[in-house]
């Protein structure tokens, strides 16, 4: 037997107060054990923990990967958009020597990678084997056909804008009758990939959704499992704060382990995509590495899953936990 | 400490479970309130630790006009006053040690004053030794006084007791009324609804008596 100690009846009327340190401190403390506890909670009944979150962690990395692959194929096609040909016709009065004086000038241009001379000859004599009309052209008098120069710009004006820039002071030049970028198929392809990446938004923000209802389904059933533990609570003076807590916390564990399950799906998904990637880009010798989860990635994936969980945890609680009152 | 001004309770039924009742009690005093069954004795106490509320009149605790405690500040208001229920509403899946420092958890006390004043509590209603049980393992007499501990451990300057010895034998009756009269000593102001007669007389304190939700009779103001 301990020693009898009389401390609740001396000051029973008198009720402490504690300083504002303390408080801190105690308040601290309380969410630190709340966190915990919620987290202890859970690891009991391990399995509907990985289900909850395995269910997160899907809902999250389909959107995730989709757009992490998105990313790479923007970085693939900026690429082709860079291999993009610059087609300059001259006038068909310019001289050869003239051309050639033009493409010394156009060579010391910035945005240019390679410049390649075709003359008007030799652009007739392609044409010839390549059209088919042979015959009917040896009748010509004259070559109809100009100088051109073939431009490749460098890889880093692939932006659409600055290609178009580009092709606009080419124009400005003598001699020139028409500049043509044949890049009509990256504009599409750019259009494609924004329409796919808006696609993947609102695939997203539907699962995220999904994210939302499946915490709230799950809050709520715990609310209802603990609706005499809440009862009690409220009787003995516990705010709505105080019951809030856990179930908040719980949803916040969920968030966490569902964004980290996300994570290994993704991070599996692209180490089995690494092999045959390589294989491909050395086949196009391209020196293409395959992006995977970057750390601003991976946060913001973390930050919306723990976020989501908390949403959920919040609308469950707000909505039934009012309900509960003692009678 | 506690003021009943004509008040009034009708339930969302339409039924009237009390009906001007008017009566006052002082800092430490210490009260039976009795009559049958559906007198509207849970009621009452029920009216002073707002788990309703008034319909008509006033119903001031502790200088405070309860129609004036807003929904978020009962948690607080309800700190103050220690509630024994009819149905013990122990938590069985806690420890009776967790149940009787669950007050105190929510007031957020320091760990070790935590333990300190539950074993004080526990010590009180001689459960120290159960500290670990749980309370389904208990008898219908250790639970109830588990509900006792729990609902002074925060010391409240008020206890309101709902038929606290409904289940048990006279002689364990007698000493759970004890415990009370041991509060009342400290200044403890304290309300007990009961049926119980022979206990009652026996203890010879202040007598409040309900009928059909009637105050009918006031032991001390005929006194
Ligand atoms: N929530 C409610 N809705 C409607 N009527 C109620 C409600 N609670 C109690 N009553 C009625 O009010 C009357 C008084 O109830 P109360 O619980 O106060 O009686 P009591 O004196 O405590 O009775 P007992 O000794 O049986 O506990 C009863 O007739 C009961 O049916
Ligand atoms: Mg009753």
């Amino acid at each position: 037997m301990t020693p009898r100690d009389d401390t609740i009846f001396k000051d029973s009327v008198t009720r402490d107060q504690p300083g504002l340190r303390t408080s801190l401190k105690t308040w601290l403390l309380r969410h630190a054990q709340v966190f915990f506890y919620s987290l202890g909670q859970l690891w009991r009944a391990p399995m509907s923990l990985l289900m909850i979150a395995a269910v997160i962690g899907i809902a999250l990395a389909l959107p995730t990967g989709l757009h992490v692959l998105l990313k790479n194929a923007q970085q693939l096609s900026g690429g082709l958009d860079g291999a993009a040909k610059i087609s300059v016709f001259l006038t068909t009065n310019a001289s050869e020597a003239q051309a050639h004086h033009l493409q010394s000038q156009i060579q010391q241009m910035p945005e240019v990678s390679t410049i390649q001379f075709i003359s008007r000859e030799q652009a007739l004599i392609e044409f010839k084997q390549q059209s088919g009309f042979g015959e009917a052209l040896t009748t010509l008098q004259d070559n109809p056909l100009p100088h051109v120069l073939v431009i490749s710009p460098q890889r880093t004006v692939s932006e659409p804008a600055s290609l178009d820039q580009f092709a606009q002071r080419l124009r400005a030049l003598p001699q020139v009758d028409l500049v043509q970028l044949d890049r009509q198929w990256v504009k599409r392809l750019f259009a494609i990939m924004a329409i796919i990446a808006r696609g993947i938004d609102v695939l997203g923000g539907m699962l995220a959704l999904g994210v939302i209802l499946v915490v709230g389904n799950t809050i709520r059933l715990a609310i209802q499992n603990r609706r005499e533990e809440i009862v009690v609570i409220k009787l003995i003076g516990g705010t709505d704060a105080f019951i809030r807590r856990p179930f908040l916390y719980t949803g916040f564990w969920y968030g966490l382990f569902g964004g980290l399950i996300a994570l290994l799906l993704i991070g599996g998904a692209m180490s089995l995509l690494a092999g045959p990637v390589q294989q491909l880009a050395g086949l196009y010798q391209t020196p293409f590495q395959l992006h995977t989860l970057d750390l601003i990635t991976v946060g913001q994936l973390m930050g919306i899953s723990i976020g989501l969980g908390l949403a959920g945890s919040w609308l469950a609680v707000g909505r039934h936990l009012r309900a509960i009152e003692p009678r | 400490m506690i003021q009943f001004i004509d008040a009034c309770k009708r339930y969302p039924s339409g039924f009237d479970a009390l009906q001007n009742v008017s009566l006052e009690m002082q800092e430490g005093e210490f009260a039976f309130l009795t009559g049958h069954s559906g007198a509207g004795k849970s009621t009452l106490l029920k009216l002073i630790a707002l788990l309703e509320r008034t319909s008509r009149g006033q119903v001031i605790v502790n200088g405070q006009n309860t129609a004036k405690v807003s929904r978020r500040r009962i948690p607080y208001y309800r700190r103050n006053i220690g509630f024994i229920f009819q149905d013990h509403q122990l938590l069985f899946d806690r420890t009776v040690y967790d149940n009787v420092a669950l007050p105190l958890i929510i007031a957020g006390l320091a760990h070790r004053e935590i333990g300190r004043r539950v074993r004080a509590a526990l010590d009180k209603v001689g459960l120290l030794s159960k500290e670990k049980n749980y309370p389904i393992t208990l008898s219908g007499g250790e639970q109830q006084r588990v509900g006792i501990a729990r609902a002074v451990v925060n010391k409240p300057p008020l206890i309101l007791a709902d038929e606290p010895t409904g289940n048990l034998d006279p002689e364990l009756s007698f000493e759970v009324m004890s415990i009370f009269e041991q509060f009342r000593q400290v200044g403890v102001t304290v309300l007990i609804a009961s049926h119980d007669w022979e206990l009652i007389r026996r203890l010879g304190h202040r007598v409040l008596t309900l009928k059909n939700g009637k105050l009918i009779a006031d032991s001390r103001s005929t006194a």
